[in-house]
């Protein structure tokens, strides 16, 4: 016990770099997730056709390699960072938006066709189909993954502590090389800082679930 | 389903369409030419930087990290399939002293980043890395299996349970001959997803120094010194994303198939915790 008291600002250290990096990573890919998205159904070929092929190997591909090409192959290559959060930002928030991009899409496939037609037939045009009527509705059906995804996102930042970045899984891996007689108070206070963040997540999503749901 | 957000286009719409499918494609072209011209600067496609790949060692380098990859992922699915099956099952038992603890244990699990698990078994238990690897990978795939195949449970009509408790079954009797069958039947694509994320997850491994396939890649670039790090990196990443965009196909092929076969259909329950990787092209 004592190690963790100890080290509590180490920790706290790592809880406020991986919250920043998972607030940040987040946002982004909630941007780009949704204008992905926004291409996969718009009429226009190569959006559609540009969209669906990142997504499909942003999926595919583990985030390990990801990190791997940010922060050790693309250094090598010329492009350096001042620092290794953003390579990470750049890493986390480009997976995650392919995932937010799924999310979106499928919720606009659960809006009820009528609605779209209805939208259609008072002449509005596919930006406002999308902006004015689409959208709004998907939006609430896709809040729920939406939040799971970020909970994922918070434990997918831990990679980021293999690349350099000191954050909370970084800062545990160096407390439990200091203190080699007490690996198991380290990493169980790791451990505790991550459920610290996406315990509460998971109440949310379950709440924001049941609330939002609509019967269709 | 894309048709429904706009008319059959007109040649009016058509040409807008063309106009900027073209404009896209050049900007596209863009920046993948900036991206290769970049790499060009950089030697990158000079012929000697690939040349590693007429070594033999290299190949046989990335096939036993391939293998490592694949064992790894074999063993923990084959492991966090019955484990998480008889998760879920005590997950929905009737006894609260039961039910209650499992979720608990479960909603630790899914909380947990897979890595941390990993980096836990290798340090408290001083085991090998594949046992440590495997082991992360087992901890949080079952509590994902349990989930999914309890959700699968749970969309099954009630009826279902109550006429197999009539006709005299005993509850666990007709989890197992009545509702598993179903549920994982109507889980399949969801199960086989989840299979992608472990596939995906075994990567983690490089962190814990299990040699798998991007651990090697970093040996072999330590070893032949940095030019060759773009290229050997290049082919490791085709072949994992290559294996689990099949995967993936697997699991829509299957969901496809069902969704025209089973009477009842495949259900899409997101499991919490893991992003939407079901019900992925449904109505595509």
């Amino acid at each position: 016990m004592d190690v963790i008291i100890e080290s509590l600002p180490i920790y706290w250290d790592g809880f406020l770099r991986t919250l920043f990096l998972a607030a940040v990573s987040g946002i982004i890919a909630l941007v780009t997730g949704t204008i992905l998205a926004a291409m996969r159904v718009s009429p226009v070929k190569a959006l559609r056709g540009f969209s669906m092929a990142f997504v499909e190997i942003a999926r595919n591909t583990p985030l390990t390699i990801v990190f791997f090409f940010c922060a050790i192959v693309l250094p090598r290559l010329g492009v350096r960072f001042d620092q290794f959060e953003v390579a990470a930002i750049i890493a986390l928030s480009g997976y995650t938006s392919a995932f937010v991009a799924e999310a979106v899409r499928s919720g606009v496939n659960s809006v009820p066709v009528g609605q779209a037609e209805a939208a259609r037939s008072i002449g509005l045009t596919f930006g406002q189909v999308l902006n004015l009527v689409v959208l709004p509705q998907a939006l609430r059906t896709v809040v729920p993954p939406l939040i799971n995804i970020l909970i994922a996102l918070v434990k997918n930042s831990s990679v980021a502590g293999a690349f350099f970045v000191l954050e909370l899984f970084g800062h545990a891996r160096q407390l439990a090389n200091d203190h080699g007689d007490a690996v198991m108070q380290v990493l169980a206070g790791t451990a505790v800082f991550y459920l610290l963040m996406t315990v509460p997540l998971g109440i949310l999503a379950h709440r924001v679930e049941k609330k939002v749901a609509i019967a269709r | 389903m894309t048709s429904v957000l706009y008319d059959v286009p007109g040649p009016k719409a058509r040409r807008v369409s063309l106009t900027g499918s073209a404009i896209g494609i050049v900007l596209i072209a863009a920046v993948l030419g900036w991206a290769v011209w970049t790499l060009a600067q950089q030697g990158i496609f000079e012929g000697e930087r690939w040349e590693v790949f007429a070594i033999p060692d290299v190949w046989s380098l990335l096939a036993q990290g391939l293998g490592a990859t694949l064992s790894a992922a074999a063993v923990a699915a084959a492991i966090a399939f019955p484990l998480g099956l008889a998760l879920s099952l005590l997950r929905i038992s009737a006894v609260p002293a039961i039910r209650i603890p499992t979720q608990v244990v479960l909603e630790f699990l899914r909380g947990m980043p897979v890595v941390l698990m990993m980096l836990f078994v290798l340090l408290v238990f001083a085991t090998n890395t594949f046992t440590a690897v495997v082991v992360g990978l087992v901890l949080y795939n079952s509590a994902i299996f349990a989930e999914i195949i309890r959700a699968g449970i749970q969309s099954l009509p009630k009826g279902q349970r109550e006429a197999g408790l009539a006709i005299g079954l005993t509850s666990f009797q007709s989890r197992m001959a009545i509702e598993l069958p179903q549920a994982i039947r109507r889980m399949l694509p969801s199960l086989v997803a989840q299979l992608v994320v472990l596939l995906k997850d075994t990567s983690l491994g490089y962190i814990v120094a299990y040699e798998e396939l991007l651990r090697k890649v970093q040996i072999m670039a330590d070893f032949l010194g940095p030019d060759f790090l773009f290229p050997v990196f290049f082919v490791a990443a085709a072949i994992y994303i290559a294996i689990n965009v099949s995967v993936s196909r697997l699991a829509i092929w299957i969901e496809r198939r069902g969704s025209k076969k089973a009477a009842g259909g495949v259900v899409h329950v997101p499991a919490a915790g893991v992003p939407a990787e079901t019900g992925e092209e449904k109505g595509a």
